[in-house]
């Protein structure tokens, strides 16, 4: 750990469990008596609720209740009455589910029906009607830009002087970049499912990527000790960042089952995963940049502007890459937010980075074409070793050397840097790349480690596995500390009984939980040194000059198990050092001219991310974050009516994801080098990295191959044809 | 979803009096539209009719086609030597469609009877002529990216979804229909229908009639076939346009050319004009272009799909590209 030694390509140690149906996902355990929770959600966008009437849907068969604003049970830590000032967990003051009359957002809940079975829920639902008084909405950011406001995080950053700066250098550039809403849809759909025992304590199996976080929320919202809520999301079927909150449909359904006194489930339509559980803001860029003709950036500014909810502050990092990437005197980046009338947006994988990463990119593309230079060449030349925002030096940083691993591996030296000039039959040719780049944080995480007589060991966190291999990585952690088999360690998570560790986001796990794991395997042994034990030649063997073995020394101590529970978190280092993951995007691209078909055919992906403590894991990551690449590059767009401020593509028919043959052979390599500062095992993250930035890397390539570019997401037929 | 009886019939005869008994009822086949659709609100029967064991299944040479029956799968008639042999641009057609779980399931009968994908069809929330008459139309003015170019009208220009329906009319297929008063035939051109002031009629079936087969005569010079399908994403999308065109060349000269669009009208669009004019020209880009040109005479786009414009006259001239290569290659 922490040194050059390569980890082994381990298989998921749960992957047998996942493929078999043995991994139970929230809305399969089976509990008696289970009822069944349908929502019933807005036709209008703004307004209110003028009747509501749910008498056909309480008399049809099998139902039990229909909640609405008017008999909606009170949230005791939200705002009511009794308690004006509480906040509901979106932390805005206007949006309580069916806390009132008022329509914020098309899609949003206005009953809750629950039903005996799924299907009578269904049908009853199908009865409650609704009249409104609808009011003007607003949901089109172009047309609401005078509202854009600075918001409380992400403020305006700038050094030197860029007034002129971008304006005045010899080459200059000037930009506008969109990107559409996009929406997670992880295959798993959301919802939870919630068991009361009597009106104090309360079980739920949630869609979650942080079961502590889940605690929080419900115990907040309940006026519950946190002890008091059980939360249990021990596999999640994909994430994706809309999992990382407790969204207020789910806490109305805690609430529904607490009144009800009867288990209630909760599983949202595919429908309502495009209204109800976040997305990915529609966002709009503007970049100016100015450089030297012989390719030093002398000025960059970066503005971005987002839509969020009327009722909610919703802000991500999307300009927070130009202010440190390259060695570029003046910058300045402004963030705005716009609030509309639509549903708040949360990180979607890569989040805000990934939305300012194609424009940035992008940017840097075209530059590079403007001074007539190669586009490796001049982020090498506009490379620095310590980051210019913090004035601190990088933890590390391999960039050089990603470029060249990348360049050699794609063949980039085949690319004709005249756009449209190679041709493969009738399709155009083209080579594009691109850098990503997310911080490398580590928080704070707990880990109980457990060595049983029989030398199992048994670690515990409550942490999350929403794809990426939590448990793998966290065995292989184990196994290289301590030396014992990969199948003698189990790693338990999903259970807010557990130590407390953060949400799965932001891709700190390995580095946050895996610390914790490395620690306590570390603490573990100095519990055997104690002991006279050892861990030798993967077993727990007597010390030198001792004879007992792990069972006689715990037979010997009346003990079951060593046991020892560590909290780890970064140090000073974290302060002295500017941390972050990096990538290399290189794709080829086939687009044909007549259609304006763009095909991915290869995809070579460098990522800098310290050590690889699972390869394996690590390399599927980047395979599904170059994946949710291509869609992002070329087809995922939510589609928005602005005369009714409703979604029109809301099913995976119609919003498009890559199929199996939109994606070429992925070809992963990672640097692999530990990290000095990182954390135990010099690791750094992976989730975000993966996708960050790939969409700029097609988005170039399309240029090379037809000199168009295409400046608005996603790059699809119609924009090729008409550029 | 609203209840409905479900009664499922072994024969032709016992469905039509079956779907008689309800004004609502509906034949089920694979239901991979019609479930969607009943899922949505969008069609509410009381009763469905499963057809899915009546005896019509069978592909079979005839003597003067291929017959078809209604109930065949998607994947069988895809998959036939018989059409393979005959009809390649049939098979292209089908396996460009949908994806290998939903073939399997989908017949010919219920392909053809397949709704639009317009997605205000789908959203009961939104306006909808076709499925709410006097509502208006919401594609008109909002999300018209995937809409038609022809023939469309103001009450409705949503398009027909099906790709196999396109190489069926180009190949000059006949469908046979049976009902109370016995069997009729209608020519596959003549079985969808623009929208006009009825966008909710679909088609030229009548309530109560149940399609048995359809019939594609033989025309084995037209061997030299290609199903080009230009969509947003490889597999699994509606075609933004799509070009079928079997055709056979002497010399260099084109004999004989069959050209349908889909993606682009209420029915798929049959291009008789372009037909007549290439017959007897060299297969040459030029001629094509023109082919095209003369097309695109009577399109007419919206905001949202005015790239069909360009779009539709190139998937034509690079189908009718490909398919003159292919049997040069």
């Amino acid at each position: 750990m922490g040194t050059d030694k390569k980890s082994e390509p381990l298989n998921r140690v749960d992957g047998r469990a996942k493929v078999t149906g043995k991994a139970k996902y929230f809305a399969e355990f089976e509990v008696p008596g289970v009822t069944y929770c349908v929502l019933v959600t807005s036709a209008i966008t703004r307004g209110t609720i003028n009747t509501i009437n749910t008498k056909d849907a309480e008399r049809a068969p099998g139902v039990l209740a229909v909640f609405t604003h008017l008999n909606m049970p009170v949230i005791p830590g939200w705002a009511n009455p009794a308690n004006p000032n509480a906040k509901p967990p979106s932390g805005g003051e206007k949006y309580q589910i069916l806390g009132s009359n008022k329509i914020l957002f098309n899609g949003q809940p206005i009953a809750l029906v629950i039903a005996d079975t799924l299907e009578r829920a269904q049908y009853a639902a199908s009865l409650v009607k609704a009249t409104y008084n609808k009011a003007t909405h607003q949901t089109d950011l172009l047309k609401n830009t005078e509202k854009a406001a600075m918001p409380g995080r992400f403020g305006d950053y700038s050094r030197g002087d860029n007034k002129e700066a971008h304006k005045t250098a010899p080459v200059t550039l000037e930009a506008d970049y969109t990107v559409p809403v996009e929406v997670h849809n992880p295959m798993e759909l959301a919802g939870i499912l919630a068991i009361w025992e009597g009106e104090d304590k309360v079980t739920v199996y949630a869609k979650t990527q942080g079961v502590k976080a889940t605690q929080r929320t419900l115990a907040g919202a309940f006026k519950l000790e946190e002890k008091n809520v059980s939360v249990h999301s021990e596999f999640v079927g994909g994430g994706f960042g809309m999992g990382l909150r407790t969204w207020p449909q789910e806490v109305a359904v805690v609430a529904a089952a607490r009144q009800l006194k009867k288990p209630v489930k909760l599983v949202m339509t595919r429908e309502q995963m495009f209204n109800l559980v976040g997305h990915r803001p529609y966002t709009i860029q503007r970049i100016s940049m100015g450089a030297n003709k012989d390719g030093q950036l002398q000025g960059i500014y970066h503005e971005a502007t987002a839509e969020t909810a009327s009722y909610d502050d919703f802000t991500e990092g999307t300009v927070a890459m130009t202010r440190f990437m390259y060695a570029c005197p003046n910058v300045t980046t402004k963030y705005r937010i716009v609030p509309l009338d639509r549903g708040v947006p949360i990180w979607m994988r890569g989040p805000g980075e990934a939305t300012g990463a194609f424009a940035l990119e992008s940017a840097i593309d075209e530059m590079a074409h403007k001074v007539n230079m190669d586009p490796v060449e001049f982020r090498v030349k506009n490379f620095t070793l310590t980051d210019p925002e913090k004035n601190k030096p990088f933890s590390s940083n391999n960039l050089k050397k990603a470029y060249q691993l990348g360049s050699e591996k794609i063949g980039w030296s085949k690319r004709n840097a005249t756009p449209g000039a190679v041709k493969d039959g009738e399709w155009l040719v083209g080579y594009g790349m691109s850098t990503g780049v997310f911080g490398a944080h580590r928080g704070e995480s707990t880990c109980r480690a457990q060595l049983n007589a029989d030398g199992t060991l048994v670690l515990q966190s409550a942490t999350s596995d929403i794809g990426p291999g939590t448990s793998t990585a966290m065995v292989q952690i184990a196994h290289e500390v301590t030396g014992l088999p990969i199948k003698q360690i189990r790693f338990e998570l999903g259970d807010a009984a557990l130590p407390p560790s953060g949400s799965q986001g932001g891709s700190a796990t390995v580095s946050s939980v895996g610390s914790a794991v490395y620690d306590a395997c570390m603490a573990l042994k100095g519990v055997l040194a104690d002991a006279g034990l050892t861990f030798e030649d993967g077993a727990v063997k007597p010390a030198a000059g001792k004879s007992a073995g792990l069972p006689q020394v715990l037979a010997a101590s009346n003990k079951q198990f060593f046991e020892i529970t560590k909290s780890s978190k970064g140090g000073p280092e974290q302060q002295k050092y500017s941390m972050y993951s990096f990538s290399i995007h290189f794709a080829e691209v086939r687009v044909h001219p007549l259609t304006g078909v763009v095909r991915v055919k290869r995809v070579v992906t460098v990522a800098d991310s310290g050590r690889i403590v699972s390869p394996k894991t690590a390399a599927s990551q980047m395979i599904g974050g170059v994946t949710g690449g291509i869609g992002m590059a070329l087809m995922e767009e939510g589609v928005i009516d602005h005369r009714f401020g409703r979604m029109v593509n809301k099913n995976l028919g119609d919003y498009h994801v890559p199929v199996s043959a939109d994606v070429p052979h992925i070809e992963t390599i990672f640097i692999d080098e530990p990290d000095p500062y990182s954390n135990p095992m010099g690791s750094k993250g992976m989730g975000e990295i993966a996708l960050i930035g790939f969409s700029a890397a097609v988005a170039n390539a399309v240029y090379n191959a037809t000199g168009k570019r295409i400046r608005e997401l996603p790059i699809t037929p119609d924009k090729i044809l008409s550029a | 979803m609203k209840q409905f009886s479900y009664v499922r019939v072994t024969s032709g005869k016992a469905a039509i009096s079956e779907l008689s008994k309800d004004k609502t009822a509906m034949f089920l086949a694979g239901g991979t539209n019609l479930v969607d659709l009943m899922k949505s609100g969008v069609t509410n029967p009381e009763r469905l009719v499963d057809i899915t064991r009546v005896p019509l299944a069978t592909i079979e040479a005839t003597k003067t086609g291929l017959r078809i029956g209604a109930l065949a799968k998607n994947t069988a008639v895809a998959e036939h030597p018989l059409v393979l042999k005959h009809f390649p641009l049939l098979s292209q057609a089908l396996n460009a469609g949908a994806s290998p779980q939903l073939r399997n399931m989908a017949t010919v009968g219920g392909n053809m009877m397949q709704r639009t994908r317009c997605h205000y069809f789908y959203d009961t929330a939104l306006p909808c002529n076709k499925r709410n008459p006097g509502s208006g139309c919401g594609a008109i003015g909002g999300f018209s990216r995937m809409h038609a170019i022809f023939g469309a009208s103001d009450k409705c220009i949503a398009v027909h979804p099906s790709d196999m329906c396109v190489a069926l009319t180009a190949l000059d297929a006949v469908i046979t229909v049976t009902g109370a008063k016995g069997e009729r035939k209608i020519s596959f051109g003549e079985f969808h229908r623009l929208p006009g002031d009825t966008p909710e009629i679909d088609n030229t079936l009548q309530r109560g009639e149940l399609i048995t087969a359809v019939d594609i005569p033989f025309n084995d010079a037209l061997q030299q076939t290609h199903y080009l399908k230009v969509r947003d994403r490889a597999s699994y999308a509606f075609a933004l346009v799509s070009a079928g065109v079997a055709l056979s060349l002497k010399g260099n000269n084109i004999a004989d050319v069959r050209i349908a669009m889909g993606g682009v009208a209420h029915k798929p669009w049959r291009l008789k004009e372009a037909e007549a004019y290439l017959k007897g020209k060299p297969a040459t880009e030029e001629h094509f272009r023109e082919a095209a040109r003369l097309t695109m005479a009577q399109a007419k786009a919206e905001e949202g799909n005015a790239y069909k414009l360009t779009l539709a006259p190139n998937t034509i001239v690079e189908a009718l590209k490909l398919a003159a290569a292919n049997g040069n290659i």
